[in-house]
């Protein structure tokens, strides 16, 4: 297990290191995931007969723009931590990883209110075939959410606890790359959930 | 070399671990490739037992004339005590029991036995000591990977304990019968997701290791085909199990959420209208159930070739005919098999025109398949062929694989797959792709890596007893199933003498009962030379075939850490018989 810990170190056939190299496989198939989800939302949606689409009012379309603009501020305090830990300013990196995982917070509290809202308008997991979806595929992106402030608060402890250096940085960029997919999934939902 | 290796043992792991962190909890790519290896052992005997029962049961649908109820014979009776009066009332199937061992028996085949054995049992010996790496880039994420393998099957086997019984909707889980089945089902679908979550460590892992632990010389295009073949698997479970993954969550959604993904509206179930919004479409389900499921024929058959490749190089003592083109083949047909899945769905409804494009796709990816078998006969020509046991199994895969992709070309034809769509003929085809193909491959490269997992050798004698009791009946078993399947016997018929039109070939049951029989009982040989040789078989050295490839370059069985000094490659991977060298072989890290 020696061997693990300091991936950074291990020279690599690619020069690319294992956690960067696995994660950009990894957020290869959760492409094909997602892919497969929002896929079926866009045959669905155009082939199904009995799609209701509710109007953009119910949907809370400012709210959600919002919640867009705390995700893509997260990631932009995720890369100003990942140039913290190069440069080797521990504060820093730590300072910006809070901000990061405070944006997940917070995009969370948003989503379970906006949640909360929809499910009193009447549009639940099971009441028709656009809130079955909006539901499945927004509570898969939250629970990839979780899973990034997971990796956040990894981070944060290995900084505390002294682990992280700018010699095995590999692992925060491998992290900050999990979090932008997230991102970027957002991203691909607020539009054609929210706005289409 | 071997003084070199004198100090193997001192290498990574100094301190000695307990039992248990040695054989169970193992970080160690080589102990987890075993512990993979007699898992799926474990599963394809309790697949096959399954189908032993449900081969009875297609053979003597029926009381005969003679039948006495106070009087079942030692067999019948036996079998209606164990399964009891709800499952096998008087030792004959009740349908429902049917089902579910015909949705567990391909379940449990593909993605428990055939796949983990040939990707992660094989991949995890072998590819690491192939490519000259000391083990995979995420050691702990291998031993995640066995473990939710693991738990997924015990989870998948704990269905039948569920109201109602396992899974009943074919392991294709086709909607919207599978979101009405009983709640079997749902415990299927969750154990798919740690199956699928098991496979995705792996494929993330072997793609990993793949790229960056090669040694030192060791180039792609210096890689043995069986490196190549499981990458290019590894990429295929990659990006082919989340489309399934995501068809699973939506089954899952409908069958506990109250969803309707896979419902249209107004369905009418048990003389109602199912309760539901509705909306959803059912053909969306067999989308991204095949979407994954025609890759993952690929994922059964690449690691085939693979290790035919390797056993056909060793045994001819001569450099495989076509190295590049077969290494093109097989990423070629990677790719294509991303766009033939539909052909499972000719009987849709499909669109022609649509049905011509997967049509055409289809077609084209037999081109490679076949240069793949081209090459590899090709490669037996003009050699001194060594017979060991390994080498029979190679052998047979050509022919055998031959079949089951011949007969799989008037299915990629969609005129006359209507014909053939769900009847025997389909059982038949891809039988002999997976069992006579993919399987005997599997069983050639268990005798083959053998010597390298334990330091001994298997049992010779017992090793051509158990491949002529083994590939001989395997076509008494699947040839007659293309017969009744042109008559149009259907699959998943619990009786199939109700159908008239069946009746003519019926006969054929009891052929392949027998066959199955005999088939398992020289399965005994193998599984007692197995166990026996770990302890008792011949003792060899580190290179008992004089192969050229790196695993053949370290200790058997190899230490933690695999390599005493990492090895360097200094040539191709199957440099047999050059002119000039002083003997018939040269591995790939002698220095020249």
């Amino acid at each position: 297990m020696s061997s693990q810990a300091h991936t950074a170190t291990v020279a690599t056939s690619t020069g690319i290191p294992h956690a960067k190299l696995g994660m950009w496989t990894f957020l290869a198939s959760e492409v094909m995931l997602f892919g497969g989800l929002i896929s079926s939302y866009v045959i669905l949606r155009s082939g199904s007969p009995t799609m209701v689409i509710p109007p953009r009012t119910m949907m809370g379309v400012p709210l959600a723009t919002l919640n867009t603009f705390v995700l893509i501020s997260s990631s932009v305090t995720m890369v100003l931590a990942l140039a913290a830990m190069k440069a080797n300013e521990l504060d820093k990196y730590m300072r910006y990883l809070a901000m990061t995982f405070g944006g997940g917070v917070i995009f969370l509290m948003i989503k379970a209110y906006e949640y909360n809202h929809k499910w009193h308008e009447g549009i639940t997991i099971s009441s028709n075939l656009f809130g079955s979806f909006y539901f499945t595929l927004t509570g898969l992106h939250a629970l990839h959410v979780i899973g990034g402030m997971g990796i956040m608060a990894y981070l944060m402890w290995a900084g505390a606890k002294g682990h992280q250096s700018p010699t095995n940085y590999d692992r925060v960029e491998a992290g900050g790359l999990y979090w932008h997919f997230v991102d970027l999934v957002w991203v691909i939902l607020f539009p054609i959930l929210y706005l289409v | 070399m071997s003084e070199s290796h004198a100090h193997a043992g001192e290498h990574g792991h100094a301190q000695p671990l307990s039992f248990w962190w040695k054989y169970v909890f193992s970080v160690d790519h080589k102990v987890i490739g075993i512990q993979y290896m007699i898992t799926s052992f474990l599963f394809l005997l309790l697949g096959f037992a399954m189908m032993l029962l449900m081969r009875y049961q297609l053979a003597t649908p029926q009381p005969g004339e003679n039948f006495d109820p106070e009087h079942l014979g030692m067999v019948r009776g036996l079998i209606a005590w164990l399964f009891g009066e709800e499952r096998m009332p008087y030792g004959f199937m009740a349908p429902e029991f049917y089902n579910q061992l015909g949705a567990m028996h391909g379940t449990i085949m593909i993605f428990l036995g055939v796949v983990p054995l040939g990707v992660a049992a094989f991949g995890n010996f072998v590819l690491p000591l192939q490519i000259g790496a000391e083990d995979m880039a995420f050691p702990r994420l291998n031993m995640a990977s066995y473990w939710v393998y693991f738990v997924g099957g015990v989870v998948m086997l704990s269905s039948f304990l569920a109201p109602g019984g396992a899974a009943q909707s074919g392991w294709t889980s086709y909607a919207p019968l599978s979101v009405t089945a009983p709640p079997g089902q749902t415990i299927w679908l969750i154990a798919m997701v740690l199956i699928i979550t098991s496979s995705l460590f792996g494929a993330i892992n072997f793609i990993v290791t793949t790229l960056n632990l090669r040694a030192k010389g060791m180039s792609l295009g210096r890689m043995p085909v069986f490196c190549w073949a499981q990458f290019v698997t590894a990429v295929l479970l990659l990006l082919a199990f989340p489309v399934l993954e995501a068809g699973a969550i939506l089954q899952l959604l409908d069958r506990v959420a109250g969803t309707s993904f896979f419902i249209p509206k107004d369905m009418i179930y048990g003389a109602t209208v199912f309760p539901r919004a509705g909306g959803g479409n059912p053909l969306l389900w067999q989308h991204l159930f095949w979407f994954l499921a025609h890759p993952e024929v690929y994922v059964l058959l690449l690691p085939a070739f693979g290790i035919v490749s390797e056993i056909i190089a060793t045994n001819t003592r001569k450099p495989l005919f076509g190295y590049k083109e077969l290494v093109g083949s097989i990423v070629f047909i990677g790719v294509l098999s991303f766009v033939v899945w539909a052909h499972h769905m000719f009987l849709s409804g499909m669109r022609t025109s649509l049905a011509n494009l997967f049509v055409t796709t289809t077609l084209i990816i037999s081109v490679p398949s076949v240069a793949v078998l081209t090459c590899l006969l090709l490669s037996l020509r003009g050699a001194r062929i060594r017979f060991t046991v390994p080498m029979l199994f190679a052998l047979a895969f050509l022919p055998m694989f031959g079949i089951g992709g011949l007969t799989g070309l008037p299915l990629g034809f969609a005129p006359t797959d209507l014909h053939l769509h769900d009847t025997f003929y389909v059982i038949g085809h891809f039988h002999y792709v997976v069992a006579p193909g993919s399987l005997v491959a599997l069983i050639g490269a268990t005798y083959h890596w053998f010597p390298k997992m334990f330091g001994r050798k298997m049992n010779d004698t017992l090793g051509k007893i158990h491949f002529w009791g083994t590939v001989i009946p395997m076509n008494l078993i699947f040839f007659p199933m293309l017969i009744q399947g042109m008559w149009g016997m259907q699959r998943r018929l619990a009786d199939p003498t109700l159908q008239w039109h069946n009746l003519p070939v019926q006969g054929w049951s009891t052929v392949i009962l027998v066959g199955s029989v005999v088939m398992m009982a020289f399965q005994i040989p193998f599984l007692f030379n197995f166990f026996w040789s770990i302890w008792n078989g011949e003792k060899v050295g580190e290179n008992p075939w004089e192969a050229t490839t790196l695993e053949w370059a370290c200790p058997s069985p190899p230490p933690h850490g695999n390599f005493a000094a990492p090895p360097e490659v200094h040539r191709g991977p199957y440099e047999y018989s050059v002119p000039g060298h002083q003997v018939d072989y040269w591995p790939q890290d002698e220095a020249a």
